[in-house]
């Protein structure tokens, strides 16, 4: 079974991407920040980058992400720079429309 | 995920940001995860298989749900308006568990085997100390909501992690919420959308102000000294603030939007909450507690295109539940269970990852993902979903299908008609005959009101016979009681010997 269960917290090696996994992969892969491997939300890491004067992020906080071919989606919980992808396949942001408040 | 993440996402993005209570002295997100982590140590450690909730709005609830999420144990608030009896038997069906039950309320449900009760003071006071390591046990069923059994003995519905978090996830924008934002929790802690609204709220990162006892002067009051910006309420709560409105000069300048949903709401009411409050945008949110809350919704516009419509199909959306939201699919099935035609009545079938269709013993959701609401319903051209009521509800009258609902609505636009319900009383000839009960403004001659049907609707749909009564029996959630009616509307014709 893929480690990126439902739930699962992962962050970028290299910035200060974190994510959450919403639906995991049907296929085996990696998730990839700025075309690193990702971390478990556990892992040390060493001091990272904030984004770049100028630049926009990769990752942005409470967009979703998904690689169709494999339905893997994740969240953005903290924006940072490089961009997301599931081994190699960039994800592709979910536009979703935004609806009233019901409850 | 699991409700928990909810909290802990909330607490790191938005650590100072009140989450809970006043502006100036509530509950920021770090101090509520920070209390939920530690009471989820005291309930890891309590042995309990269900943490029960006996109790009003108030930041036990909230700090409950989520202590309960982080030790992966389920979380069963309870309707305390039951009468003592009933309320110690659903006590005694979620026992070992652990029951957070207010002050007043803890004599009424002292010695149910294998409940330990905390006081929801207790409860809160206890959670500031540090969290200790503790062993969750793999997050599943978050919820169980035991259904007001206005059809028998109550159900308790399941909601899983998954469920919950799948609706917010769809619905919400994560941490989108400016920091002025304030929604009002007036719904008590057993229904379904003060589960949802503490949940929505903290993931989208909007402050949450708690009725513990619903009045309309104090919503009024707490609207306009919080400057609440998002309320939810059933119709019945929107009319007697109306009421409350009417007499005063000023109005609620910081109220930006009102869903309302949870029983029928009458045409004139909504006309009249859209005539006072111009500046709010209304939400028609239908949904079911094992849908996990809202399933199709009537936006700001669709209201305000109504309003201003000649057309009548385009008007008539006033009563309509709006669209199913995205993810989440709707089919009316006729009685063969086909898909019945646009405009055709059927029963209600919906299908998504929110929905979870299942109870303690009983699993109503099918094999393809399909659940059976029991509501009946019908759809327009353009998608738009209209709610005629129960299935259970609806009058079979020599073999004719009639929906209460329809009947009261017209009733309803009658001058002499301060409330009504249709209901079927069992006759000899026609299996049921079309009774309705009025709680009237004068004398209206019954006749009349025959006729005022007729005049509307088919003959068959006036309703043969009519009472008076001073009131009609609802939930304090706006639900008609339609069942209790039914017996008493019996009892008096018994008792007059008929």
């Amino acid at each position: 079974m893929s480690a990126y269960k439902p739930g699962s917290r992962w962050k970028s090696a290299e910035s200060e991407t974190e994510i959450v996994v919403v639906r995991p992969p049907s296929t085996e892969g990696m998730l990839e920040s700025g075309g690193a491997p990702m971390l478990p939300q556990s892992a040390d890491r060493g001091p990272v980058g904030a984004v770049p004067e100028g630049s926009e992020p990769g990752a942005l906080l409470g967009k979703r992400y998904a690689d169709a071919e494999s339905g893997l989606e994740v969240l953005c919980s903290k924006s940072g720079a490089g961009a997301l992808s599931f081994t190699g396949r960039a994800l592709a942001l979910k536009e979703a429309k935004k609806l009233p408040s019901s409850d | 995920m699991h409700t928990g993440l909810i909290v802990e996402m909330a607490a790191e993005g938005l650590s100072d940001r009140v989450a809970i209570g006043a502006a100036t002295d509530g509950v920021t997100y770090a101090d509520l995860l920070a209390q939920a982590q530690s009471a989820a140590t005291q309930i890891a450690g309590s042995g309990a298989q269900i943490v029960a909730f006996v109790g009003e709005n108030g930041l036990s609830f909230p700090l409950a749900l989520f202590a309960s999420g982080l030790a992966g144990c389920p979380f069963a608030p309870l309707n305390y308006r039951l009468p003592d009896v009933d309320l110690r038997k659903l006590l005694a069906r979620t026992a070992p568990s652990l029951a957070i039950v207010d002050e007043a309320m803890i004599p009424r449900v002292l010695g149910v085997e294998g409940v330990t009760i905390v006081s929801s003071k207790n409860f809160v006071a206890m959670a500031t100390s540090a969290p200790e390591a503790f062993e969750a046990r793999e997050p599943d069923i978050a919820v169980l909501l035991f259904t007001s059994g206005t059809t028998g003995e109550p159900k308790a519905a399941i909601l899983r992690h998954r469920h919950l978090t799948s609706y917010v996830i769809s619905t919400v924008e994560f941490q989108g919420s400016g920091a002025e934002e304030c929604g009002i929790v007036t719904v008590p802690p057993y229904h379904i959308a003060a589960v949802s609204a503490v949940l929505t709220s903290v993931y989208s990162g909007r402050r949450i102000v708690q009725l513990p006892a619903f009045s309309p002067e104090e919503w009024v009051r707490l609207v306009r000294e919080e400057k609440v910006t998002h309320a939810m309420l059933v119709p019945t709560m929107l009319g007697r603030i109306l009421d409350v409105l009417e007499n005063e000069l000023a109005g609620l300048p910081s109220l930006r939007a009102i869903s309302y949903g949870g029983g029928r709401m009458p045409a004139q009411l909504i006309e009249r909450a859209l005539a006072r409050l111009p500046h709010v945008d209304f939400v028609n949110a239908y949904g079911l507690t094992e849908t996990s809350s809202t399933i199709s919704v009537l936006d700001a516009e669709d209201h305000r295109a109504a309003v201003a419509s000649d057309n009548p199909s385009v008007r008539r959306r006033l009563a309509s539940v709006g669209r199913p939201i995205p993810g989440l699919e709707v089919s009316i099935r006729t009685p063969a269970q086909t898909e019945a035609e646009v405009g055709e009545p059927g029963e209600i079938w919906v299908r998504g990852e929110q929905v979870s269709g299942e109870y303690v013993g009983r699993i109503a959701i099918r094999s393809d993902g399909w659940f059976p609401t029991n509501d009946c319903g019908w759809m327009d051209e353009d998608g738009y979903l209209y709610v005629d009521g129960r299935l259970d509800d609806v009058i079979v009258r020599g073999g004719e299908n009639i929906s209460p609902g329809e009947i009261e609505d017209v009733l309803r636009t009658h001058p002499d008609v301060v409330d009504v319900a249709v209901i079927g009383m069992p006759d000899n000839d026609w299996g049921e005959r079309v009774a309705a009960v009025i709680v009237s403004a004068g004398s209206p001659d019954p006749d009349a009101l025959r006729a005022w049907t007729r005049s509307r609707l088919r003959s068959t749909k006036s309703p043969e016979d009519i009472y008076f009564r001073n009131a009609l029996p609802y939930t304090e959630t706006g639900k008609l009681l339609r069942r209790t009616l039914k017996q008493e509307i019996a009892l008096s014709l018994e008792a007059a010997g008929s």
